[in-house]
């Protein structure tokens, strides 16, 4: 085990996302990026249909070309939209940044394993989809150093974390922070300006 | 049933940015026609994704459309229950009704069973479109519903499977 917890690895994203990034999370991690201060281009994909965030965020990433857009994604729900990695490449969509957090289970439902547990290759499976950059990070100290080169540098780019599991955080689900709705017009008016 | 420059001309006029589509073999052909016209086609690998990637686009600033099968429908219903009424995001959609015409294909094809009262489950405000000369009603509903500030479709009927 890496020993990087999926908290820690959150807030590195937070300490190096640019300041017109676009950060989405949904369930394990939206319950982490919630824990912390938030921006008005933060997407809390609460409530949310699982294994979309990669799609959201890659029609985000097509609409705002100028901007980076980053989601923070689980291997339980990446695995439940594989062909959204195919959809990706095939979009080009290089402003687009894909961290999964591969932790092995399904955490907010009581952490029971995930299919392929061990053996899927995310680094891999990213390559033949297409997707441009990809790579593996396996300790807290790497993901730290690393970050501001993978979360800027061109894509599409997927970077799969080795996260330990938190007993603690088992079948600990997100709260949604509001009425959905509205929080997707506001973002709108932050995107576009009104 | 619809001509390629029937669909363009409606795109166009309602100043889509992006169609975000799986094909069949009756919007499969609008495809070529969609690209000249300068809407930029989204192709995804199933069409759950379609909902969600409309979804961001939208919310990003461009104007979306949807255009899936009637299957893909089927296939794609919590993500659009996600994106049309937990996030209330009014994406409209193209949906081809396979063997609506005719079911020489698909004899006693339960798209025709299902089709309907599945669009009716998902609160989805709809017009079928089953003649050519119905291509207008494409721009009236989709205006309309971009007026009401909601969701809509229209359901083509197609004539093979």
């Amino acid at each position: 085990m890496s020993g990087m917890s999926g908290r820690s690895a959150v807030e590195v994203v937070r300490r190096w996302r640019g300041p017109g990034d676009v950060v989405i999370t949904t369930m394990g991690t939206a319950r982490d990026w919630m824990a912390g201060p938030m921006t008005p281009l933060d997407v809390v994909l609460v409530p949310s249909s699982m294994g979309q965030a990669t799609s959201l965020g890659l029609g985000i990433a097509l609409a705002q070309p100028t901007r980076r857009v980053v989601v923070l994604n689980g291997d339980g729900s990446l695995l439940m939209n594989l062909g959204s990695l195919v959809t990706i490449a095939a979009a080009g969509a290089d402003n687009l940044v894909v961290v999964v957090f591969a932790n092995g289970v399904y955490e907010i439902t009581g952490a029971q394993p995930v299919p392929g547990v061990g053996v899927v290759d995310w680094v891999a499976m990213a390559g033949a989809a297409g997707i441009r950059s990809a790579e593996r990070i396996e300790t807290l100290e790497a993901w730290e150093r690393e970050a501001p080169r993978v979360l800027a540098g061109p894509g599409p780019t997927l970077v799969s974390l080795t996260i330990e599991p938190e007993a603690a955080l088992a079948g600990v689900g997100p709260r949604s922070p509001g009425p959905a709705a509205a929080r997707g017009r506001a973002l709108r008016e932050a995107l576009t300006g009104g | 049933m619809f001509s390629t420059p029937q669909i363009v001309a409606a795109l166009v006029r309602l100043e889509v940015t992006h169609v975000v589509s799986v094909p069949d073999s009756t919007i499969g052909p609008w495809e070529s026609g969609i690209a000249a016209a300068g809407i930029r086609l989204i192709r995804v690998c199933r069409e759950g994704e379609a909902w969600a990637v409309a979804m961001g686009l939208h919310l990003g600033g461009a104007t979306p459309v949807v255009m899936i099968q009637c299957t893909g429908l089927f296939e794609s219903g919590d993500a659009l229950r996600n994106v049309l009424h937990d996030w209330q995001v009014p994406i409209f959609a193209i949906i081809g009704y396979r063997s609506y015409l005719n079911q020489e294909t698909l004899p006693g094809d339960t798209c025709l069973v299902f089709t309907e009262p599945v669009l009716d489950a998902w609160k989805v405000d709809y017009r079928l479109l089953t003649r050519p000369d119905q291509a207008d009603q494409i721009v009236e509903h989709a205006l309309a519903c971009r007026a009401a500030g909601r969701a809509g479709a229209i359901v083509v009927a197609e004539g093979k499977a």
